[in-house]
């Protein structure tokens, strides 16, 4: 029942917002859609809490503390985003970048995106993961390209078929799982069931499957954003309108390394080597070290947090490929922090670029001067996501710095070098686009920043004095994750 | 390679059959690399789907595998009537019927794919001896199509071409399946040709944007945009 509420709402809303979203109170609609989305995420989470993993629907569905807390981060962040969208599409409109079929395009599509991203993360089957993260894909694609800019054009041009090719490896990697299941399981729709294959994984056949992860790993990997498959993303991010640019960083790529994490669990279990692991050390650390050096030559607000969430991801990676408790732990907490850090600056960044006119950084200056609310969101946002302590993000760094320096030592320079070359680049750009002078007169609206502050708040939270519930709960996590 | 091995001897005439349809399979996928043509390279499409059906109807017909019909019916009505159907329309409406690709390094694109063939038959080897599938010795050719549609995607440079390569690729993917494993199951292979048809909805809207936008359907005018 909750389960239905939680995949229904987001479906029912896109329908009603189809016909509706361009009138007045669409924007209101979408925030109450995703509100309730949000309450039956929460309920259902108090219930796995309570009584452990648990099936929905004869086994079609799953929820063990893994997902339920992404269940939970998703419905959080497409709430307070619905929340930033509002006011933030209303002035597009009255700039004349959007008309009522593109906005009703908007809030539909915006509501299947959750509702696709909700089922990925629900679904116990490996081939509806795989149809639901390409349903998520195609949901954003005309997102991307809402103004019709030709920048905006190419951006999604690019991210269609750069993830349709990657994610089309990831079929195969999924076809090749069915393969070996279908000999222990025997055939018919339970042979892909996650839960029946997590029974029998060290049954499963060792070499099919370490082929059908490195499959699985590029595939999903894509949509990660992993370097060298990361080129469609800083495009999509910054040529799409900036809500969609904080759900695509704080929340489909989570998803999307969830799925690379569900299948890491079943290829470990079959294979009884660090093969797994060590691939995703590698793509991780590439990702870190490539994107760092990147974001010092991008002259693009946008594109330079785009390329931090690649970093980011690939810290993420890096972590969960390492494997063993701590580092685990900390893979889940970075997921919940990155997510809130970023998109809190996404919210901040989209009404900076709205009032300069330009997402170049050399237009955005003075931020404090024009509002203090926003200057201040902007550069908290910022110390947060560059790991400065108390945050929640320097504490889920140094837990990954610590745990590799004790076992993959010869990584250290590496990732050091990499943090400390993403400091610099996007302190000293951040820090002129707040403090500098400015002659742009001061904000005549509120800006939405409610959602900014909630999400720094909790950031903070998680830094100082993370409850102990949520540390049991990422722990239970960790341990379904094979630590 | 192809006609050989146990299950060739045994199993009679229909396996014959199979196998001649995946070697016509992999002639397509070579045709379509060398098809400059936008309005050629959608029949070879076509073409191609419904050879992949009536392959995948003979399987399931002679080995009692009834749940395959459901994904030739689903073929049969996406890849050979539908999804060409939309792209002959589609070329007709953007006035793109005469377009011509020029293709460089010809050879050389046909001498590639001829070692990916060679390669994807290795990849393939060890997962087809383990294969309970009368049609397990297809898995090379299969594969060979995934990589030869992926090449066909790198090569190109305009729009439509290289999303005919990617639904190609999609093809090989199902033959895959097939041999491997008589397909995927029935929930979701339904799910791949929902999103299937959505991406393709999606592409037909992104085709007018692209069209007004950049008067072309060349994405190199878009590559030239940057340099400005």
């Amino acid at each position: 029942m909750l389960l239905h509420g939680l995949l229904g709402v987001p479906l029912v809303g896109a329908l009603l917002l189809l016909v509706w979203g361009h009138r007045r109170l669409a924007a209101e609609m979408n925030v109450l859609f995703s509100f309730i989305t949000l309450l039956f995420a929460v309920a259902l989470a108090v219930r796995v809490m309570r009584e452990g993993p648990m099936e929905f629907d004869g086994g079609w569905f799953f929820m063990d503390a893994f997902n339920v807390f992404l269940v939970g981060l998703t419905a959080l962040v497409g709430f307070t985003t619905a929340l930033f969208s509002r006011p933030y599409m209303r002035i597009e409109c009255a700039h004349g970048r959007l008309n009522p079929a593109r906005l009703r395009l908007y809030h539909a599509s915006y509501q299947v995106f959750i509702a696709a991203m909700l089922l990925a993360l629900t679904t116990n089957n490996m081939g509806i993961l795989w149809v639901s993260m390409e349903g998520a894909t195609l949901a954003t694609v005309l997102l991307v390209s809402l103004y019709r800019t030709p920048a905006a054009l190419e951006a999604a041009w690019k991210y269609f078929i750069l993830c349709g090719v990657g994610i089309a490896q990831a079929l195969f990697g999924t076809v090749l799982l069915y393969f070996a299941a279908e000999k222990v399981l025997g055939a018919g729709g339970n042979a892909l069931l996650w839960t029946h294959l997590n029974a029998v994984k060290a049954h499963l056949e060792p070499t099919v499957l370490q082929l059908a992860f490195v499959f699985l790993l590029v595939g999903y990997g894509t949509k990660v954003g992993l370097v060298p498959l990361h080129s469609w993303l800083p495009d999509a991010h910054a040529e799409g309108p900036t809500p969609i640019s904080a759900v695509l960083s704080g929340l489909l790529l989570n998803v999307a390394l969830y799925a690379i994490l569900r299948n890491k669990v079943l290829v470990d279990g079959a294979i009884g080597t660090q093969l797994a692991g060590h691939l995703m050390m590698g793509f991780g650390l590439l990702s870190v070290v490539v994107a760092s050096f990147l974001i010092g030559q991008q002259s693009d607000v946008k594109r330079m947090f785009a390329y931090s969430s690649i970093e980011h991801m690939g810290m993420m990676t890096f972590a969960f490929g390492m494997g063993g408790a701590v580092a685990v732990f900390a893979g889940l907490l970075h997921m919940t922090v990155h997510s809130l850090t970023k998109s809190a600056i996404f919210f901040t960044v989209g009404h900076a670029t709205q009032k300069a006119g330009t997402q170049l950084m050399s237009g955005i200056r003075g931020l404090m001067g024009i509002n203090p609310g926003l200057g201040w969101g902007l550069m908290l946002g910022t110390m947060s996501i560059l790991g400065v302590p108390p945050f929640g993000v320097f504490t889920s760094e140094f837990l990954i710095v610590t745990t590799a320096m004790h076992e993959h030592s010869w990584a250290i320079p590496f990732l050091l070098v990499a943090l400390g070359v993403a400091f610099a680049a996007i302190f000293g750009q951040v820090q002129a686009m707040v403090f500098a002078e400015t002659s742009l007169p001061r904000l005549p609206y509120q800006p939405a920043m409610a959602p900014v502050f909630l999400h720094l708040i909790l950031v903070l939270v998680l830094g100082i004095a993370m409850p102990g519930w949520l540390a049991v709960w990422y722990r239970q996590a960790a341990h379904l994750l094979g630590a | 390679m192809i006609s050989t091995g146990a299950s060739g001897m045994i199993s009679g005439w229909y396996l014959q059959i199979v196998n001649l349809l995946a070697a016509l399979l992999l002639l397509i996928s070579f045709a379509m690399l060398a098809q400059r043509r936008v309005v050629g390279l959608i029949s070879l499409f076509a073409w191609q789907g419904a050879a992949l059906a009536v392959s995948t109807a003979i399987v399931a017909v002679f080995t009692a595998q009834w749940h395959l019909l459901y994904s030739v019916a689903l073929t049969l009505l996406l890849k050979v009537v539908i999804i060409p159907w939309f792209f002959y329309r589609l070329v007709r409406k953007l006035g793109m019927s005469r377009d011509v690709e020029p293709l460089l390094n010809h050879s050389l694109i046909m001498l590639t794919g001829i070692v990916l063939v060679i390669f994807a038959f290795n990849l393939a080897l060890p997962i087809s001896q383990m294969a309970g599938t009368v049609m397990r010795s297809t898995l090379g050719i299969a594969m060979a199509c995934v990589l030869l549609s992926f090449l066909m995607m790198i090569t190109r440079t305009k729009a439509l071409p290289q999303v005919i390569g990617f639904m190609a690729m999609e093809n090989g993917i199902f033959f895959a399946a097939t041999s491997a494993t008589y397909g995927m199951p029935l929930v979701v292979e339904l799910g791949v040709a929902l999103d299937v048809l959505v991406g393709v909805f999606v592409l037909g809207i992104f085709f007018f944007q692209i069209r007004e936008t950049f008067e072309s359907m060349d994405l190199r005018q878009m590559e030239k945009r940057k340099e400005h």
